[in-house]
């Protein structure tokens, strides 16, 4: 169906010409008419956006945090990230040449937080992505059949979310603890495993959502007009749902990141690589809090914490612009 | 000549949370090829349930008996597949409400291709043409292709509408208050484009409206539903102009007409509401409202009878009260003189 789609898409330039003539010589062409509508819509977001302060500052936060993990390796030396080829001595506190100070092998603190924010953004990202597409996928599904796919429908509709409720009851976190322990270890197994246990809230709010508009006219009229349950549901809920998954992944982002922090501070986590959560695990077995190195546990703390809060309030700035109602109690 | 739609005997029973309610009790409807039928009827008559049920779109709630003949082929009987075929091609709805009845994301265009893409009827490479070429029948440049429904006026979309209505060349049309929700201006519009269409097209054409004189200006016949059933049946204008049966003449002056002193001196309502469809009086339902009620009509439930029938007994036009049917077997006008 979606294939369908595509191809009208690039078939309409062809209308558009035609159109252009039988409109009797207007003097811009269609084409440039939207792309210029296009690009003031674009730019009424962006004002919208920008007018909303936390969420201005939610974004530059995490594009420097983005290009940070991007341009890590310009800005730190993989070599001094090894235990044998750590530049300092053990436990040396911040200084000029080590702003955080060392790790219990020497390494640069900083360093190791730099590096580590490539991890949990990766696995932050990717998590969110396979929850997100799960959830949108059960809730798009339970929503259509049990609106409008009779008894067969509505049975199909109630196991996918007694599936999501059993999902949803279990402690989050001891399912992931499970599934990682079992999984073989990587950055993959952590994925999955975060994945696998954060969708069903998005399950439940897509399903709600694709309920209200399963409830609209154009629904009625999609089906008078022969469109069996793909099309309805490809062509008619998704993009209408589109709006609320968006904000949902931006507040995805930031409990998948803790998430992979939790895993790694449990000691489930992958131990080749370092992620912010593996240096406060480190700390806490080098045993940092009772003998007072701070520079080992605070830092990455708070480096989880930015990236958390900048993702959240990006999440709540684009669902405010999306959503006219909340916009207004601002 | 076989008729492109008929009703036989249609039944729709809604089931509610206390019991079975009656929607439409017993209603017969044909429609030639080309022919165009207004449904007329207060909001509850059951004049929208029958339009639904006419290509099965109704809840799952409704339980649907009698026949829906389109072409011949019943309706009611089909299997899935054959049913989503039909629906479209065989008739497509003008629905109530352009304003919610378009996808607010998908452009026009797309969705005037809809059907098309749906039912294969025209190849994917021919469909731009065809949603310009269905744009400009009902007056709209092809430039508009790219546009989405909140970027038109009102009138615009149910244009859009028609012309998704008439993407797969449907034999059938059902408009279900189609002109409702605009002003006169474009009302007017409007109905002269689907008169246009429809005329040119040889489509048929359901139109249901509560509006009695919207029905007069664009249709051949017009049914007056009360209560789910129809109470008269005959051409538009002796319909509209000199109407038999009580209801159809209450509504007939609900609508004041232009040049006549006489309507608009004398305003007429009718009063009472429609009968609970759960629990309808006994007799003809029509009676607890009726101006000209007698005794009798708390017992019989007349059928329709033809009105002024020539001397072999046909008369373009029926209606169902006892003031109309032959004045001898009153008592027993259950069982006499079916049309």
């Amino acid at each position: 169906m979606s294939a369908d789609t595509e191809e009208h898409g690039a078939d309409a330039p062809g209308g558009d010409a035609g159109g252009a003539n039988g409109a009797g010589g207007a003097p811009v062409s269609p084409r440039a008419l939207a792309r210029r509508r296009r690009a003031e819509a674009l730019r009424r977001f962006a004002r919208e956006y920008t007018r909303n302060r936390a969420g201005l500052v939610g974004l530059l936060a995490l594009s420097a945090i983005v290009l940070l993990a991007l341009f890590a390796p310009l800005l730190v030396d993989q070599a001094e990230l090894t235990v044998t080829g750590a530049p300092g001595a053990a436990y040396e506190p911040p200084s000029a040449e080590f702003p955080l100070g060392t790790d219990n092998f020497g390494r640069s603190v900083l360093d190791l937080i730099i590096w580590g924010s490539r991890v949990s953004l990766t696995v932050g990202f990717l998590a969110t992505v396979v929850s997100v597409v799960l959830g949108t996928l059960v809730g798009v599904t339970a929503g259509h059949f049990g609106a409008s796919g009779g008894p067969a429908g509505r049975v199909v509709s109630s196991v996918l979310m007694r599936v999501t409720d059993w999902f949803l009851v279990l402690p989050t976190l001891v399912l992931a603890v499970a599934l990682a322990a079992v999984l073989p270890r990587g950055t993959g197994t952590i994925i999955i495993a975060i994945g696998l246990t954060v969708w069903p809230a998005t399950a439940r709010l897509v399903r709600a959502q694709t309920l209200a508009v399963e409830a609209r006219p154009f629904v009625e009229r999609a089906r008078a007009l022969g469109g069996g349950h793909t099309h309805v549901m490809a062509w008619h809920v998704l993009p209408n749902v589109m709006p609320v998954v968006l904000a949902q992944t931006t507040l995805l982002v930031a409990t998948s990141i803790i998430a992979e922090s939790t895993l790694a501070f449990l000691g489930v986590g992958d131990p080749t690589t370092i992620s912010w959560g593996g240096i406060l695990e480190a700390a806490r077995t080098a045993g940092a809090i009772s003998s007072g190195i701070w520079w080992y546990m605070i830092p990455p703390g708070l480096a989880i914490a930015a990236v958390a809060l900048s993702f959240t309030l990006c999440g709540r700035a684009l669902e405010s612009v999306i959503n006219p109602r909340l916009r207004e109690q601002r | 000549m076989t008729s492109l739609l008929d009703v036989r005997e249609l039944h729709v029973t809604y089931r509610a949370g206390h019991g079975e309610v009656p929607a439409v009790r017993g209603v017969d409807l044909s429609l030639d090829p080309g022919g165009t039928l207004g449904l007329a009827g207060e909001s509850g008559s059951g004049k929208s349930t029958v339009a639904l049920a006419l290509l099965r779109l109704l809840p799952e709630s409704a339980r649907i008996g009698g026949q829906v003949l389109l072409e011949g082929e019943n309706v009611l009987d089909m299997r899935w597949g054959r049913l989503r075929a039909v629906r479209w091609v065989g008739a497509a709805i003008v629905f109530q409400g352009a304003m919610h009845s378009l996808n607010p994301v998908k452009r026009i265009g797309d969705q005037i291709a809809e059907p098309m893409a749906i039912h294969g009827t025209v190849p994917a490479n021919r469909i731009p043409g065809r949603v310009a070429e269905l744009l400009g029948q009902v007056g709209l440049p092809a430039s508009r292709t790219r546009d989405y429904p909140h970027q038109l006026s009102g009138g615009q979309r149910q244009r859009v509408m028609i012309a998704m209505a008439l993407a797969c060349e449907p034999r059938l049309v059902i408009a279900d208050e189609a002109t409702t929700a605009l002003d006169v201006m474009i009302q007017a519009q409007i109905l002269a484009l689907l008169k246009r269409l429809v005329a040119e097209q040889g489509i048929g054409m359901l139109m249901i409206s509560h509006d009695l004189s919207v029905l007069a200006a664009t249709c051949d016949r017009v049914a007056v539903m009360y209560a789910g059933r129809v109470v008269e049946q005959g051409p538009a204008r002796e319909v509209v102009h000199e109407p038999a049966h009580p209801y159809a003449s209450a509504l007939s002056a609900a609508f004041p007409r232009i040049g006549d002193p006489a309507s608009r001196l004398a305003p007429r309502g009718l009063p009472g509401d429609p009968p609970d469809p759960a629990d309808p009086p006994p007799g003809c339902v029509f009676r607890p409202r009726c101006a000209v009620a007698e005794t009798v009509c708390a017992t019989v439930d007349p059928p329709l009878w033809p009105v002024d029938p020539d001397p072999a007994g046909n008369s373009a036009r029926h209606a169902a009260c006892v003031h109309v049917g032959p004045a001898r077997p009153l008592t027993t006008a259950r069982d006499g003189g079916t049309p």
